[in-house]
């Protein structure tokens, strides 16, 4: 492996990346809204409960309708502290993860679709970097980003729910074992899947826009978590959680080894 | 490039063949490439260039044949190869959101310029391509002569043994054109560089190039010098003759009733005949002085490059199962037959 190609590739990448509004923009609003707007928010509901109609009387019906699994991690928290644990720890955990997975289909899209739109794909073709090293540099441009994203979220939305709901919850009660599970495994394979979608999808996408809203087919399993919590169907316990990112692994290297037969100098320059 | 002091080709293909489905884009390439060349391939879009340049290159590999290439098998050692090749693809195919700079020191690193040599390089280059005024500007505001420019820069980044260049000067201004012309000359003449040179452009094919080959539907329809090509295809002078305004219709009728094959045209008060041999010269001007027309000018055109490739271009058209007899490409009213044979002769 030509490391130095690899490198060079990548900062490539993400250069170009970031010279787009249309692509920046939203990678940088996305994460203020889910790691800080929203548990922000979240955390203050409990403040309103003073307000007309706004009583937590129904947190106690709610609680019943929940999964027995989750109600035994809630023993011992009052109403107001169930509210916030159910909201910041489970009901906002998808949400956490549409961040690796937006921004990784966001640079794949650009990086492998939008390079063919721009029409600067030949020219990468004809340097000396093999099919798997130009492969594996476009791939890291666009899953490093999503592990950044990912791990400094954790880090940022940990600080904020804390910080937001000190004065209910008294303590530090984020993250807990899900959680950390959920960023340090599911969080890149849920990216590694954005990723290896829009490879695939790139393969016969003409343009960035088209590759990237294909590719948004895969935030639907993160839709079906969204639901399942709050329709009391399940709740992202740690062996739950363990199992979706095993299984987003097995998902992943069936999409990587897929897309990685069509990323190939011969396919790609038929297309051209 | 003298032709008897070739050394060993640089590129040898042998029945080198390409198809997409149904396709042929590449039919049965034989030819040899000799180092230190200036090498031409001629032909419509379509016609297999950029596809023959991908197979050198290997970035496609080929349906049927073989192909070396400094020494390389491009279908095999692709990645060994191309750190000695230089491409100019036929859109500079730079990235436009990042400056000039940028460009090159990126594909520096791709072509393992060492770490130490990649600032000079790079600002060797935009000095010698006259952009280092601008190389901290991004390369969607340049010119599309300063995009070619820089195109050709990085395909230059590395000191490529042989250097493949797509229609370099399309769209270029004539200034610029000259500038990239001087270039490649430059690279074969000092540098003693391999180029390969694919255009449309017959008048910078004949000036450039020492060789060319011409191609129609991935076929080789012809190799060798401008000059043998002529030779080749017994392609014959085109002579325009200047009479007086007055008299053009009468030299027109004695012209037309003298020839037995080929229909004088004119055009602003000059008469142009193709397809002449140099012996017929005399006696055109013999008939028409007998008659009393005043000629004021006789002046033959040597064929050229644009002759050959026009002919070999009707030959095709003729020769498909398709062909419309007639419909040539040079836009004249002949056929195949009568572009590749004698046009025309004085009758005694």
């Amino acid at each position: 492996m030509n490391w130095r190609s690899i490198r060079a590739i990548v900062r490539k990448d993400l250069r170009v990346v970031f010279q787009n509004k249309g692509v920046s923009i939203p990678l940088i609003v996305l994460p203020v809204l889910v790691l800080g707007v929203m548990p922000g928010l979240a955390a203050l509901v409990p403040r309103f409960q003073d307000l007309p109609g706004a009583g937590l009387t129904e947190i106690g019906d709610f609680v019943q309708r929940l999964p027995s699994g989750l109600r035994a991690e809630l023993a011992g928290y009052n109403e107001a502290q169930t509210l916030i644990v159910v909201l910041l720890v489970y009901l906002l955990a998808p949400m956490y993860l549409v961040l690796p997975l937006m921004v990784a289909s966001v640079i794949a899209a650009d990086s492998f679709a939008g390079e063919k739109e721009r029409k600067t794909m030949e020219a990468l073709l004809y340097t000396p970097t093999t099919d798997g090293e130009l492969l594996l540099a476009k791939m890291l441009s666009a899953w490093l980003p999503a592990l950044g994203i990912a791990w400094g979220g954790f880090i940022l939305y940990g600080i904020v729910v804390n910080a937001a709901a000190w004065s209910t919850m008294g303590r530090i009660f984020f993250p807990n074992t899900m959680w950390v599970i959920l960023a340090l495994w599911v969080a890149p394979a849920i990216a590694g899947m954005g990723l290896g979608t829009t490879v695939l999808v790139s393969a016969r996408a003409e343009t960035f826009q088209e590759a990237y809203q294909v590719g948004a087919i895969v935030v639907l399993p993160i839709v079906l978590m969204v639901v399942g919590q709050a329709t009391g169907v399940m709740y992202l316990s740690t062996w739950l959680v363990g199992l979706v990112g095993l299984v987003l692994w097995a998902v992943d290297v069936v999409l990587l080894w897929v897309g990685g037969r069509k990323f190939r100098r011969t396919e790609l320059a038929t297309r051209m | 490039m003298d032709s008897d002091m070739r050394s060993d080709p640089v590129i040898t293909c042998r029945n080198l063949t390409r198809r997409f489905g149904d396709v042929v884009a590449v039919d049965g390439l034989t030819l040899d490439i000799h180092s230190g060349e200036v090498f031409g391939f001629l032909g419509h879009n379509g016609a297999g260039k950029t596809t023959t340049v991908r197979l050198l290159n290997g970035i496609l590999t080929p349906s049927d044949g073989t192909a070396s290439v400094l020494g390389f098998d491009p279908a095999g050692q692709g990645p060994s190869l191309r750190r000695s090749t230089g491409v100019l693809t036929e859109t500079p195919s730079l990235d436009e959101r990042l400056t000039a700079k940028v460009n090159l020191q990126i594909y520096a690193e791709l072509y393992d310029v060492p770490v130490a040599c990649v600032a000079s390089r790079v600002d060797e280059l935009l000095e010698v391509f006259e952009l280092s005024d601008r190389a901290g500007e991004k390369v969607s505001g340049y010119s599309k002569g300063m995009k070619q420019r820089l195109a050709l820069a990085r395909a230059l980044l590395h000191r490529p043994a042989l250097l493949f260049l797509d229609e370099p000067t399309t769209g270029l201004d004539p200034v610029a054109a000259r500038r990239v012309h001087e270039t490649i000359r430059q690279l074969s003449d000092e540098e003693h560089r391999t180029v390969l040179l694919c255009t449309h452009n017959l008048v910078e094919a004949q000036k450039l190039c020492d060789r060319v080959a011409v191609l129609g539907h991935g076929r080789l329809l012809a190799l060798g010098t401008p000059a043998e090509l002529v030779h080749q295809l017994g392609c014959r002078l085109r002579l325009e003759i200047e009479v007086a305004p007055d008299e053009v219709g009468t030299a027109l009728d004695l012209l037309n009733s003298a020839l037995t094959s080929a229909t004088p045209t004119h055009e602003n008060g000059v008469i142009t005949l193709t397809g002449a041999e140099r012996e017929a010269i005399p006696r055109v001007v013999s008939l028409l002085a007998t008659a009393g027309v005043r000629v004021y000018r006789v002046a033959p055109q040597e064929p050229s490059l644009e002759d050959v490739y026009f002919a070999l271009h009707d030959q095709l058209a003729w020769s498909r199962p398709n062909g419309k007899r007639g419909s040539s490409m040079s836009g004249h009213p002949r056929t195949a037959a009568e572009g590749l044979k004698g046009l025309w002769e004085v009758t005694a």
